[in-house]
């Protein structure tokens, strides 16, 4: 008991911070209800799916700059895919935009291995490609989203005996994100593929003499990076309704995240709770300094403040961690 | 199991080439530049004229400037992709700035939030080690935010361009443009900067080996500062140049130069892992970018095409630049 | 001597016949009847006749790194149920083979047997499959996941595993721990339970007690010597020799990169391997002998130029304390890791002791970036010319980068006062300069002379030379003696690490001799010769005779253990 909660005080720290900001929202702003909280996950719904791209490549000991760039595209992809198409079409389009997102991950994670250019390097150039691709799939925001996608994300769970004022507190998205999430992670965590990441992200030369193969690894690593990525995509196209070819703000963001929900950006560490309780706590900074009534411009300073020195805070915490 | 011995035959034409290239890398980019001329021409006759050189040169050259601070940075292995906003709050700033104070005044203003991004970037990197991509990248989310606050202070007051700007961005003179007037020192500065100075020296140094300068007694930090700084000057008078030549202030002014400034610098022989380049090759790199571009859209090759062209020319030269590297 | 016995019972029993050994063994054994050494040439059609099958046999091993070759012609056999050491001076090869046998590197040629049969062995985990399972020095724990996951990442079946580190004497042992929160030692005894558990047929050793406590390095010995009563062999590589002297059967000696001699462990073989390691040096002695005496300069009373009293390091130097002068050049000699590279690491200004003092002529200094180290007059140079060049740059910019180092010296560079200080200690170190524009085009030899000149060209005071001549022409390597010698004479102080001992009375004055992170002797220059120097570094004493001394000291020591 002492152990878990020593080796999860990271998070059992996020989550007590989570809270805390909560009850500063219902300071601020005492109707802050049900209907709120609805939207903040919707708001987060995308960042929490970058986040947990990032996350993944990042125990790699890697580091995915293309993922926002990902996300556009299979956004751009699914939106004009639907567009015009029957609500029967979609059930071909999803597995198609995943399984697009999952050969994303791979290319980039075969370019990292077969180069051998570093992988900042090479997910900046795949940043810009996927870019351009997303571009020529979509020149301007457009496309349509089925109707059952995006009623995926819109009102609460009914749960048979639970009081409806309860059950308003479970927005559909949540639910549709830590099942997703789940569905991947779960099984990851417990194989020996799992195992293998956090081995290669922890001491690459380590697992190298353990007998784990860490150029496949790696590729594996950035896979599911790239199936979380196209997740994070369709939420996009789920919630607005439409895609955009230009990627949101979802790449600093993620890094933040990881950083702040305790995965060293050195990689072998950490896992996914941290930093998906990490983005909800950037999303209601947020939402807080909005119900302070702040200028909105403001606080995308501010947020951006906040991100660089998470950042900061996380190069400095590895450059001490690392012998000299 | 018998593994048989692989003699390393040596490929005496392959490897002079190499070194060739390696020693005198400029001869190959001017010979890619005449060739793409050569193109250009081919497939619209009379194109290449002394206008179109003119034109060509004029949007070279705040491309071959934001290169510029690309080129100082990759040479110490780091990049900065803060210039493209440093640059258009330049411009902001100028153009809104003009309107109630003198041009020196409001060019003065405009370059402090270049000076001050910089320095954010120089101590994230140099104290706290970030890696330069994240950490440009993370200022310049900040600057957008600014730079958007900003705006909405001084939209009543409107903006004006100055003159001068303008002449010095637009103007020609007896067909020669004007912009030379500045880019020539500049890259008369930079390039005797980075051959001729002790701080030249250090960056080559850093990106070459930052142990080896480490043990030398130089402290990697006030090195980094002093360069993002300086990178963030110059992304600044870029942006200076760039709004006499649009004249249209915007919030994403420079933005869409960033990638081509990198690619513009990585095709000039500068290695993005360092210690090797120079401001030369990059001002061909821009050149090259400038007449390719002109090329895709007489292709009409749309802006992705672009993008994803560019994003493989960065792969490409890198991954074929650490062979080399590695084979030696 | 309980413990004693059963080895010696073991070794009579099995009477190894014909050990395949390439050249010199033959030939050494005749020069010293003392030791005990069944190795033959064998003559005639090379077949070898064997009467026990070995349970590895690697023969013709060889690896190269471009022109360099890390390893010539290496043979290893290993008969079932053995404990065979691996031995050799540094740089002889030991380190590639082992990477060769457990499929870090794939070697260029030979061939590896495992129980008679042909093994690819291309990864850790095909070394694995094919029955080889290493231990290094350094854990291969993956040090964020708890002990089950790596468990579950090499396969290993966790009830043997308990049963080991039972055995291994770590009774409390919470399998949920993650690796990285278990002290070093136990996870140095972990990971060999870990490969003990699956049942090797090969065990690899690589230097894993080196860095044990006592107590524990004990339990592991013991564990080791009764895997090898299953029937399984087990390869050690260890520097002392105390330890291989109690536990293994055979050696076998690599020097350059080839198998000299496979000798048997019996009473006063130590002396036997340290020759064999060493190779015909014998008369080489006596010249080098004459150089010192011509050379050495005498040492300056008052002040000295560098004191380190009681520097340590965190676990790897324990206790060091030294004098310097002005116009000395003292040698450090160590094995490879016994805290060397701490110690000149914290003289440059790279790593902060953890306690004790330096001072430079008298006054206590603390480094905090190598800068600091600089202005006080001390220059690192490492051994590792990677370390210390910008590889890509002109000799004449890495020879001038000190001059830039400082912030008041960032501005224009002054072009002719420059040249003529680089000019002068090109020609001062004879530096080939036709490949100048690149410094990587350099020889090796050269390349080590631009590390030096970029000093001398700053002219500091007192150099940190850490193994410059490592892998150099012997040319230049003469080239050096004779400018450190000259440096000393003109009032320069020199510390010199050196891996190839001779070069201690060529050079030195003095030899400060380093084992498990202690200076365990000082020699005078004058009796610094090579078996001195091995014995010592070894951590041998310096007056015993070795054939009575160790072993019977190592008996006598384990009869009075509980």
């Amino acid at each position: 008991m002492i152990r878990t909660l020593r080796q999860n005080g990271w998070v059992v720290g996020l989550i007590a911070l989570f809270v805390l900001l909560f009850i500063v929202t219902k300071l601020i702003q005492p109707n802050y209800g049900a209907g709120d909280f609805n939207s903040l996950v919707r708001a987060v719904l995308p960042y929490a799916f970058a986040v947990a791209a990032q996350t993944m490549v990042v125990i790699a000991g890697g580091i995915d700059l293309s993922v926002a760039a990902m996300m556009a595209l299979t956004s751009v992809t699914a939106a004009s895919m639907m567009d015009g198409a029957s609500e029967e079409y979609a059930l071909f389009v999803v597995p198609f935009v995943l399984g697009l997102g999952l050969v994303l991950g791979a290319v980039n994670g075969i370019l990292i291995v077969v180069t051998r250019v570093p992988d900042i390097v090479v997910t900046l150039a795949t940043l810009f490609m996927l870019q351009g691709v997303a571009l020529l799939v979509l020149g301007a925001p457009g496309g349509a989203a089925a109707e059952w996608l995006k009623a995926l994300v819109v009102g609460t769970v009914p749960i048979p005996g639970v009081p409806e004022s309860v059950a308003a507190w479970i927005p559909k998205s949540l639910v549709l994100l830590a099942v997703l999430l789940a569905v991947v992670w779960i099984p990851l965590r417990r194989s020996k593929l799992g195992l293998s990441i956090y081995a290669i992200g922890s001491n690459p030369l380590a697992a190298f003499r353990s007998g784990v193969p860490v150029a496949r690894t790696k590729i594996a690593a950035y896979a599911i990076g790239g199936l979380f990525a196209a997740m994070g995509g369709l939420s996009l196209t789920m919630s607005t309704g439409i895609g955009a070819p230009i990627p949101g703000p979802y790449l600093l963001a993620s890094v933040a995240a990881v950083v702040l929900g305790g995965v060293a950006l050195g990689g072998g560490k950490g896992g996914l709770l941290g930093p998906i309780i990490a983005v909800f706590i950037l999303r209601l900074v947020r939402t807080d300094l909005t119900l302070l009534a702040i200028d909105p411009n403001v606080t995308a300073i501010v947020e951006g403040v906040i991100l660089v020195a998470v950042v900061m805070f996380g190069a400095f915490i590895t450059m001490r961690s690392r012998p000299s | 199991m018998s593994v048989t011995a692989t003699t390393a035959e040596t490929q005496p034409f392959g490897r002079r080439a190499k070194r060739f290239m390696t020693d005198y890398p400029l001869v190959p980019l001017i010979v890619l530049l005449l060739l793409l001329v050569l193109v250009l021409n081919i497939m619209q006759p009379g194109i290449v004229n002394q206008r179109w050189i003119a034109n060509s040169v004029k949007f070279a050259i705040p491309l071959a400037l934001l290169a510029g601070c690309q080129t100082m940075t990759m040479l110490t292995g780091g990049i900065d992709l803060s210039v493209g906003t440093v640059a258009t709050m330049a411009a902001f700033f100028v153009a809104t700035q003009a309107v109630d104070n003198p041009t020196a005044v409001a060019i003065v203003i405009a370059l402090v939030p270049a000076l001050l991004i910089g320095f954010a970037n120089g101590i994230g990197v140099g104290v706290f080690r970030v890696h330069p991509l994240i950490m440009t990248l993370g200022t310049s989310l900040i600057g957008v935010g600014f730079l958007q606050v900003y705006q909405r202070t001084v939209i009543a007051s409107g903006a004006k361009v100055p003159d001068s700007l303008t002449w010095l961005g637009t103007g020609l003179t007896w067909g020669i443009p004007n912009a030379l007037l500045l880019f020539v020192p500049v890259a008369a500065f930079l390039i005797f900067m980075q051959r001729r100075t002790g701080f030249g020296r250090l960056l080559y140094a850093i990106g070459d080996n930052e142990r080896a300068t480490r043990l030398a007694g130089v402290k990697y930090w006030q090195v980094i500062l002093a360069l993002y700084m300086l990178s963030s000057v110059l992304a600044g008078i870029m942006g200076l140049l760039y709004i006499g030549l649009i004249r249209a202030p915007s919030l994403s002014l420079a933005e869409p130069l960033v990638l081509p400034s990198v690619a513009a610098a990585v095709i000039g022989g500068t290695s993005i892992f360092g210690g090797r380049g120079g401001y030369t090759g990059t001002i061909i790199g821009a050149l090259i970018l400038t007449v390719l571009t002109t090329l895709l859209t007489i292709l009409q090759m749309p802006e992705g095409a672009r993008r994803i062209l560019f994003g493989a020319i960065v792969l490409l030269v890198t991954a074929a630049y650490l062979r080399i590297i590695e084979e030696r | 001597m309980g413990v004693k016995a059963p080895t010696f019972s073991r070794r009579q029993r099995r009477h190894p016949t014909l050990n395949p050994s390439p050249q010199g063994g033959g030939k050494h054994a005749s020069l010293n009847p003392l030791a005990a050494v069944s190795a033959e040439v064998i003559a005639g059609l090379g077949t070898l006749i064997v009467t026990t099958a070995p349970l590895l046999e690697a023969t013709d091993v060889a690896k190269r790194y471009g022109a360099v070759a890390a390893l010539k012609n290496a043979s290893l056999s290993v008969l079932p149920g053995e404990v065979h050491a691996l031995m050799g001076a540094n740089g002889a090869g030991k380190s590639t083979l082992v990477k060769i046998l457990t499929g870090a590197i794939t070697a260029n040629s030979g061939r590896i047997l495992v129980r008679g049969k042909g093994h690819d062995i291309r990864s850790p985990a095909g070394a694995r499959k094919a029955g080889l399972v290493p231990v290094y020095q350094e854990p291969s724990l993956i040090p964020d996941l708890d002990i089950l996951s790596n468990l579950r990442l090499t396969e290993t079946p966790v009830e043997p595993f308990r049963e080991w580190v039972r055995e291994l004497g770590v009774p409390d042992l919470d399998l949920r721990e993650a690796a990285r929160d278990v002290p070093l030692a136990i996870q140095r005894v972990l990971d060999l339970a870990r490969a003990l558990a699956a049942e090797p047929d090969v065990l690899l050793l690589d230097e894993m007690t080196a860095a044990l406590p006592a107590n524990l390095a004990e339990r592991v010995l013991d564990v080791v010597r009764r895997q090898s009563r299953t029937g399984r062999s087990v390869i050690f590589i260890s520097h002392r020799f105390v330890e291989i002297a109690a536990l293994c059967d055979r050696a076998t000696v690599l020097r350059d990169g080839e198998t000299v001699g496979v000798v048997d462990i019996a009473p006063g073989v130590e002396e036997r391997i340290v020759e064999l390691m060493l190779g015909a040096k014998v008369e080489k002695r006596r010249v080098a002998q004459r150089v010192a005496d011509g050379a050495a300069a005498p040492v300056a009373p008052g002040t000295p130029r560098l004191a380190v009293r009681n520097l340590r390091v965190g676990t790897k130097l324990q206790d060091v304390s030294f004098d310097l002068s002005d116009g000395e050049v003292a040698g450090v000699v160590a094995l490879e890791g016994q805290g060397q590279d701490e110690l000149f690491a914290a003289l440059a200004g790279s790593i902060r002791p953890t306690s004790g003092t330096i001072e430079v002529d008298g006054r206590a200094v603390r480094f905090s970036h190598p800068a600091d180290a600089v202005e006080a007059g001390l220059a690192y140079v490492p051994g590792d010319r990677t370390e210390a060049l910008a590889m890509q740059q002109s000799v004449r910019e890495n020879i001038a980068l000190p001059f830039s180092a400082r912030f008041s010296n960032w501005g224009p560079i002054r072009r002719a006062r420059e040249d003529a200080v680089v000019a002068s200690a090109i020609e001062r170190l004879q530096i080939d300069t036709r490949a100048q524009r690149e410094v990587q085009r350099l020889s090796g030899g050269n390349q080590q002379k631009v590390t030096i000149a970029r000093w001398i060209a700053a002219d500091a005071r007192t150099l940190l030379c850490f193994d410059p001549t490592r892998g150099i022409d012997v040319r230049t390597k003469h080239q050096l003696y004779k400018l450190l010698r000259e440096l000393a004479d003109g009032g320069k102080s020199v510390l010199f690490y050196t891996s190839e001992l001779e070069e201690v009375q060529l050079v030195c004055d003095r030899a400060i001799v380093i084992f498990g992170g202690r200076v365990v002797d000082i020699l005078p220059a004058e009796i610094a010769d090579e078996p001195a120097l091995t014995r010592a570094a070894y951590g041998l004493p310096r007056h015993v005779q070795a054939n009575v001394g160790v072993l019977a000291g190592v008996a006598a020591d384990r009869s009075a253990a509980p």
